[in-house]
């Protein structure tokens, strides 16, 4: 073979076998890594699967936050005001976390309709709604809380 | 009165911009000298316009003119004056306008620093510029005005600047960042200019080089200082997140660290022409997209002020116009440029594609990890994230190999290289890196694969670089001599590849040997973190300038030796009433101990977190390495030498003075 074409022969069979490697590894590490929303009437309706890592959120139910005395270990219920889930969660809560704020929790479901937590998210201003819950509470109203949050109307809608 | 002067320099800067963007090409087209002639003027006057803007909105800051609407919304008369100052960067529009004076104040360097172009070539690059500050400038008028009033009601106080941005990082971390997102404007506008004459030439890599590089090392800079900032200052001692925004700053990193390396080539060589082109594009294209993401409101967090979807629009429009623009002048003009240079099959040329491979392959799966949630949730396919996870399993990996190919290729020769040389010569620092490795793994107890991986890579690197220096040191002068002779890029790369070698094994002993534990304790108790005992000794009240806090006092001790006393705080911010965590880190060059205070659990308890972070600090240290590598390379001899370079054909085959190390090669 013509040396130039051997050489560009090597280039694209290089530049081919790195996107095979990044797309392999990008497939392998995508499927175990993506994180679905539920919303807490989808989780009392059952869509939710059992053990999967998932993310969770809504509003935190007034009067719901239950704190072990002892441990680190605190119980928590979200609701979109239709249903409401309950959240267990151990170790430190965000700063922002209070009954009444939307908050994000991932984690995973167990078989009694339990939500484990290993992560619970509110984000750094109290007037911040997170998205997903704001599109939530909408669905479980039915569009009465549309104005409930001036900050979501991003372009990402 | 002088808040619409603000604004009158912005649209006279346009008017500047827009000519600069005319005339010098114009001038260029039709061989009309002195058309081109107006590039520099019209660089200094847009920069003096833009300044005066900037220098306004801080004006109006600094004396709490309340009657601007971005001022009121961003800043209090209780603020200290340095956040007062760095308030006018604390909002959507002001970093905007920092952003476009940046950029002015690239144009005007190049302008500055340019006299040895050929005078078509700087008329075409400023003209580039000049083309971006327009968008960027029609952008802030028409959707993001700074100087919007709020007359007649002006309030009497303003709503605060966000008590998390009321930090020293934030003073300094977003104009670094800047500086080298915009920077890489420069090296694109290079591209651009050569391929509209179609003059894809060594010279063109040797003037487009300093400026990557510096663009580059303060990018560098730029994403260090915002991993500490989120270390102490977000209050939890995570220094990565994988946040899309973070995502956004490293992707023109990494692009632009793919492009340092390929101009290098494009340079010595004369190959990999089109690439290095494109690589150019990319990279300024990676900062519009970076810029889009953090400022459209599509992210929401920290440093997603506003959420306009007007904004995001423009944005993107920009960025779309950009890079079809480039890509469509790219596709007519790349394959008119012919390789020449041949180069063996194990050559540094080949070290050097394949660091690019890997690095693009590194992009491109952080762009994916970052992109794909959006784009479902912008098609309505559900919500979904990517987790750190994704990130860490498939960047690790690259990253490892990165650095196993760095420590080869820095032996490799350029145009050919024996195999069985190169495995020779490799022998020994790879038995060293073995060695040394292995007795990190014993010093911080236990052996894990991705940690050897990691450590390897780092120790394999900087053992490689030392030795390197070592072998082209040799002079029958001494050793002194030998050193003194190697050029300061060659030293500037030795910096860069130590400080990625430093940043590698402070994230790898971090993440696998760091402790971090969240405890309940009231004040008398004790907890151990590592080997390290805390005792909470007492919490109290304490009283800020704008804010009130719990004040919190442990003494940390190692085998009954105090080691520090800390003072975690949780402070309410008056203005806006949120709480901020503040950690207390006893910071050391080998590790860090860190205490933050959680909330309070019932009268007597609270909830802490400990953590200790083995080398944390090497993460930021290596960049300051990198950054300083960058600076030390472009102080090169080579770029001021003071005769008018005539710009060579092809491949230049003549290596210039000052560049012993990789001419020797």
């Amino acid at each position: 073979m013509h040396p130039i074409r051997k050489k560009r022969l090597i280039i694209v069979l290089f530049l081919l076998a790195g996107i095979a490697v990044a797309v392999g590894l990008t497939t392998y590490a995508l499927r175990q890594n993506i994180n679905l929303f539920y919303d807490p009437s989808q989780i009392v309706a059952g869509e939710a699967p059992v053990d999967v890592r998932i993310r969770a959120g809504g509003m935190v139910e007034e009067g719901s936050v239950l704190r072990d005395p002892e441990s680190l270990k605190v119980e928590f219920k979200v609701t979109d005001f239709n249903s409401s889930v309950l959240v267990e969660y151990t170790g430190i809560l965000p700063d922002l976390f209070a009954e009444g704020q939307g908050v994000v929790a991932m984690g995973r479901m167990t078989d009694n309709g339990r939500f484990v937590a290993d992560q619970v998210l509110a984000k750094h201003d109290e007037n911040y709604m997170p998205p997903e819950v704001a599109e939530a509470l909408e669905r479980a109203s039915g569009g009465k809380h549309k104005a409930v949050d001036g900050n979501s109307t991003g372009a990402g809608y | 009165m002088y808040p619409e002067l603000g604004q009158f320099a912005l649209i006279l800067a346009l008017m500047l911009a827009v000519l600069l963007s005319v005339v010098p090409l114009a001038g260029t087209v039709t061989g009309r000298d002195h058309l081109q002639a107006f590039a520099r003027p019209l660089s200094a006057g847009l920069f003096v316009f833009i300044a005066l803007a900037f220098g306004i909105l801080t004006y109006a800051f600094l004396i709490d003119d309340f009657s601007v609407a971005y001022v009121a919304n961003n800043s209090n008369s209780l603020l200290p004056w340095y956040y007062k100052f760095s308030a006018v960067w604390g909002g959507h529009e002001g970093s905007l306008l920092l952003w476009i004076l940046m950029l002015a104040g690239w144009t005007l360097a190049v302008a500055v620093f340019s006299r040895r172009l050929p005078a078509v070539m700087i008329a075409q690059v400023l003209a580039v510029m000049g083309m971006i500050t327009v968008g960027f400038l029609l952008f802030i008028i028409l959707t993001s005005n700074p100087f919007d009033r709020m007359l007649p009601n002006v309030p009497a106080d303003g709503a605060d600047l966000n008590p998390l941005l009321q930090d020293f990082g934030l003073i300094v971390h977003p104009p670094m960042l800047y500086m080298g997102y915009v920077g890489f404007s420069v090296a694109f506008a290079f591209a651009i200019a050569a391929l509209m004459n179609g003059r894809l030439d060594a010279a063109w890599a040797r003037w487009s080089r300093p400026w990557t590089t510096v663009a580059w090392a303060f990018l560098s800079l730029g994403i260090a200082l915002g991993s500490w900032w989120a270390y102490y200052e977000l209050g939890w001692g995570g220094w990565w997140f994988w946040d899309p925004v973070e995502n956004a700053s490293l992707l023109p990193w990494l692009s632009g660290t793919a492009l340092m390396h390929s101009l290098a080539v494009t340079e010595k060589r004369g190959v990999f022409k089109s690439w290095t082109v494109l690589l150019a594009i990319v990279t300024f294209s990676l900062s519009l997209l970076g810029t889009f993401l953090v400022r459209s409101g599509v992210l929401t967090s920290v440093h997603a002020f506003a959420s306009d979807p007007e904004r995001g629009t423009f944005l993107l429009a920009l960025l779309a116009i950009t890079v079809v623009s480039s890509l469509v002048l790219y596709a007519f003009r790349a394959p008119v440029v012919h390789v020449r240079a041949r180069y063996g099959s194990l050559s540094r040329e080949i070290f050097l594609l394949l660091n690019n491979v890997l690095l693009v392959a590194a992009t491109l799966l952080v762009m994916i990890g970052t992109l794909y949630p959006l784009v479902l949730d912008y098609l309505d396919m559900g919500r979904l994230s990517i987790g750190e996870p994704f990130f860490n399993t498939t960047f690790s990996p690259l990253a490892v190999a990165t650095g196993l190919l760095l420590g080869a290729g820095i032996f490799s020769r350029w145009k050919k290289t024996d195999g069985g040389w190169l495995g020779r010569k490799l022998l020994w620092p790879l038995a060293v890196s073995l060695v040394a490795t292995s007795a990190v793994m014993v010093v911080y107890g236990g052996f894990k694969p991705w940690a050897f991986a990691g450590c390897f890579a780092a120790v394999w690197v900087s053992v490689a670089t030392f030795w390197d220096l070592w072998d082209k040191s040799a002079s029958r002068k001494g050793r002194w001599h030998g050193l003194r002779r190697q050029s300061r890029s060659y030293y500037g790369m030795v910096l860069g590849h130590l400080g990625l070698a430093i940043t590698m094994a402070g994230a790898t002993v971090v993440s696998n040997y760091g402790i971090e534990r969240d405890v309940r304790m009231s004040p008398g108790d004790t907890a151990m973190v590592g080997d390290y005992q805390v005792e909470f000794i007492e919490i109290g009240d304490r009283r800020g300038r704008n804010f009130t806090a719990q004040y919190g006092t442990f003494h940390v001790t190692l085998d009954g030796e105090p080691v520090s006393v800390l003072h975690p705080e949780k402070r309410q911010y008056l203005v806006q009433r949120n709480v901020m965590t503040e950690a207390g880190i006893d910071g050391g060059l080998f590790r860090d101990v860190f205490v933050a205070v959680g909330e309070r659990i019932s009268d007597d308890a609270w909830a802490i977190r400990l953590q200790y972070k083995p080398l944390v600090r090497w993460l930021w240290l290596g960049s300051l390495f990198m950054a300083a590598g960058g600076f030390l390379a472009i102080a090169d001899r080579r770029y001021r030498v003071r005769d008018k370079v005539v710009a060579p054909a092809a491949a230049s085959t003549v290596p210039p003075r000052g560049d012993t190390a990789e001419a020797m090669s």
